[in-house]
Parts: C-alpha cells; structure tokens; sequence
C-alpha cells in the first residue's frame, strides 16, 4: 500500500485491477477516485480496463464446436450403459467410487431424445431468480442491470434505480458480474422475461450493502 | 471483492432449488438427469479446458473426461459449493493432467517463470472508445477478442479465462490452478491491462470499424 498521500499515475496502474475488484481499502480507493477526476488517461485505462472484462464475461465470447452438446450426452449415455470401458486412462482414486456408483444404479439405459443446444448469451441468461422486487440501478446508455454499486455499471452520473422486474420488462439483461449468484444455476435456453415464474417471490427483499 | 456487492439472501445462496433437486437425485443414483445438470455449464466447462489446451479437440476430450468425472464423484459434492465452480475445477485438474503428459510441458513451465514480477506499463492512453456489448453480435468481432486473448502468454491467459469469463473468485482461481491469491492478482492486472492495449491498438487498425453504435452518438 502507498503512504503518500498523493497518489501517482503508476500507483493506479498497479491497482486498478484490485479496484475493479472492490478490493483495495477505503482510503485508498478514494484518493484513486480523486486521481480519476483530474487525470485523463487513468481515466481512460479504468474505462478500457472495465470495457475489457465487461465483453470477455459475456457468455457469446464462449464458443464450442458444433454438436459438442450431442458428444458430451452421447458419452454420459454410453459410460452408463458400460462404465467400465470410459475411465481406463483415470487416477486409481476414482476405482471405488465407480463401485459404488454400480450399486446406487449406474447402468441406467439413457434416453436418446437429443437436447436442442440453446445460444446461451448474456442477453439470454435467465433472470427467473433474481427476486422481482429487487431493487437494482440502469445507467442511461447501457443495456444492463446492477446491484446498486457495482463496478460495472456503465455511466453512474445517469443512473436510475428501479426493481428488477420493471429492468427486465424495460428490455434491460442482468449484469453477469453483479448479479452472478441469480443467474448461475437457472436452467438454459430460457429468456430473462421468464422472471414473472419466479416461485418464491418472497425470498429477498431489497436489502443492499452497497458498494461505498 | 465484487461479491461484496452482492444482495445475499439467506435462501439464494449455491444453487437454485431446481439444481439442488437434479443434485440430490442424480446423488441417489439417477444418473440419466446428470446432463441436464451441467448443461448449463457445458460451454463454460469447454471454455476452461481450451483456455489451458488451446486445441478443440483436447479441450473437448477433457470436458467430457471432466464431466463423467464429476458424475463419478457427484456424491462428494456438497451443496454448500457452487455446482459449477466444482465443475470448472475438476475440469482445470483435468485439463492440467492432460497438458503435464503433453511435451509442451516443459517450454510452458519455464515460460511461466519470465518477468511474474516485473511491472506492465499500459501503453495507450487515448481516450478509451467503448466497445458495447451488442458489438459481440458480430462474429468478426468476437473473432477479434479471442484472437487477442490467444495472443497473451499461457499464465495471463488462464488467469483471467478462470476469472473474468468463468467467474470464478480470486480464492478459487487460485485454488484451481494451484497459484498464490498474489499472482492470480498480479496476472490478472497484467491479463487486463494487454488486452486492453490489443483492443486499443485493434481500433486504430479498423477491428471495429463498421460497429453499428457508430452512427449517432459516439461510443466515447
Ligand atoms: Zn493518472
Ligand atoms: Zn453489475
């Protein structure tokens, strides 16, 4: 950590990846925050830095071969039809629990219903449970939602806070940063505008630690 | 950390009460549910064994490996984790074992060696021209980050694929690779920093050119 007062621009370069990360202490962040308002190019860098992780975490940057989806089934069906032949190259350690998958059922004939392989984007990750009325925060030239006081929220002078289900009906994707705990574990291939199914309306309130 | 951010709620936590329903049966023996499972994740599993293999038809090889791995240990998991950070570090373990047995070995472990320490200076301080998301829709474009990805030596590379594309935490990155908290931190500033030059740099050579916001308001 640096002493000084003053802040210098190579001080930033070291830590901006820590900022971005909401991982440098209090007083520090905010003479960063000071140094961002009078000084151009860290400026510049932090946007660039945020631009750059904000497009790599998008789900469309992840391409797979096509019918990988098909592959991978097709071998979970045949390793269950004769485990014995797909684990040869595999550690010892692995043997017992083999045995015992034998005895809970592992010879289990599958069904061989293909699965259509849905385009998984973040414009189509599920919102189903993010609690709708949660309160989240849009900036003004930005098509994603926030938990008030991320990072990655694009303009903070514009933003707007509403509920999360008024975001999504307003068109608006949630963030995969912020919001990654809710769109995880939700099954594929379904659009955000599914949120109304969510089942247990009751399970958060709004109830932000925010960023500050 | 960013997850500080985050609203936790005592009922939201590892998974949804539909994954942890899949959990628990395929725990029970139900193995014909188990793709339906990591379906979800399918992609991010391939993305992770690429990231260290750098070869389609490896990097496809060692997803399925890794998956019936995790179908074969399902019930060591335990729903305190999340499901598909467990995958993606089986899948790292995997992609690793594969990569020691590979001759490449060698070269890589010295590469990873060179200049951990030594400070990177961003070289491009223009004003930074938003690439906006929608900008992914394009093939071209998407080629364009990859390619600029695939260009970073093998320890950023990884690092930051673990991080900012699978969403792994600093702790777990580092666990999955078997690194310091330290250099996942210090790889992960420099992974952000070259790629930000790359796409700096991508703009002056008309990478982006015909990006559809350019009409109208200026994305800067
Ligand atoms: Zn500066
Ligand atoms: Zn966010």
């Amino acid at each position: 950590m640096v002493n000084d007062n003053i802040v210098n621009c190579e001080h930033v370069w070291r830590e901006i990846s820590n900022y971005l990360e909401d991982d440098v202490d209090a007083s520090f962040r905010s003479r960063m925050d000071e140094h961002f308002q009078t000084c151009s190019a860290c400026r510049s860098l932090l946007e660039g830095t945020r631009n750059v992780i904000q497009l790599y975490s998008d789900e469309r940057m992840i391409e797979v071969p096509s019918g990988f989806g098909s592959r991978l089934q097709h071998r979970l069906a045949q390793s269950r039809r004769a485990p014995g032949r797909s684990w040869s190259p595999w550690s010892a350690w692995l043997v017992p629990l083999a045995a015992l998958l034998l005895i809970t059922g592992g010879v289990r004939i599958a069904s061989s219903r293909t699965v259509p392989q849905p385009l998984l984007s973040a414009h189509a990750q599920p919102a189903r449970n993010i609690p709708p009325d949660m309160v989240v925060v849009v900036s003004a030239d930005a098509k994603q939602f926030h938990v008030p006081g991320c990072e990655f929220i694009h303009n903070k002078e514009r933003e707007r806070t509403l509920t999360a289900k008024e975001a999504v009906d307003q068109g608006y994707v949630p963030c995969v940063r912020c919001l990654r705990k809710y769109l995880q574990t939700a099954s594929a291939g379904r659009t955000s505008l599914e949120m109304e199914a969510t089942s247990e309306p009751d399970i958060a309130g709004p109830k932000q630690d925010g960023g500050e | 950390m960013a997850e500080a951010n985050v609203v936790v709620n005592n009922s939201v936590q590892a998974g949804t009460s539909h994954e942890l329903e899949l959990i628990d049966r395929v725990q029970r023996g139900e193995n014909s549910l188990f793709y339906e499972l990591v379906r979800p994740y399918e992609r991010r599993v391939f993305a992770a064994a690429m990231a260290i293999l750098r070869n389609e038809s490896d990097a496809e090889d060692v997803a399925q490996e890794a998956m019936l791995k995790a179908l074969r240990a399902i019930r060591q998991f335990r729903a305190d984790a999340r499901f598909s950070t467990w995958l993606i570090q089986i899948t790292v373990n995997e992609a690793l074992m594969r990569r020691r047995k590979d001759r490449n070995g060698v070269m890589e472990a010295i590469d990873d060696r060179r200049d951990e320490e030594s400070d990177y200076a961003p070289r491009d301080f223009a004003d930074w021209r938003e690439i906006p998301s929608e900008a992914l829709e394009r093939k071209e474009v998407r080629q364009r980050l990859a390619q600029a990805l695939a260009s970073l030596d093998r320890k950023y590379r990884e690092v930051f694929v673990l991080r900012d594309m699978e969403q792994l935490n600093i702790q777990e990155t580092a666990d999955a690779l078997g690194i310091s908290i330290a250099s996942v931190k210090t790889r992960l500033l420099r992974a952000r920093l070259m790629l930000r030059d790359l796409l700096a740099a991508g703009w002056e050579q008309g990478w982006f050119s015909r990006l559809p916001f350019e009409k109208g308001t200026k994305p800067w």
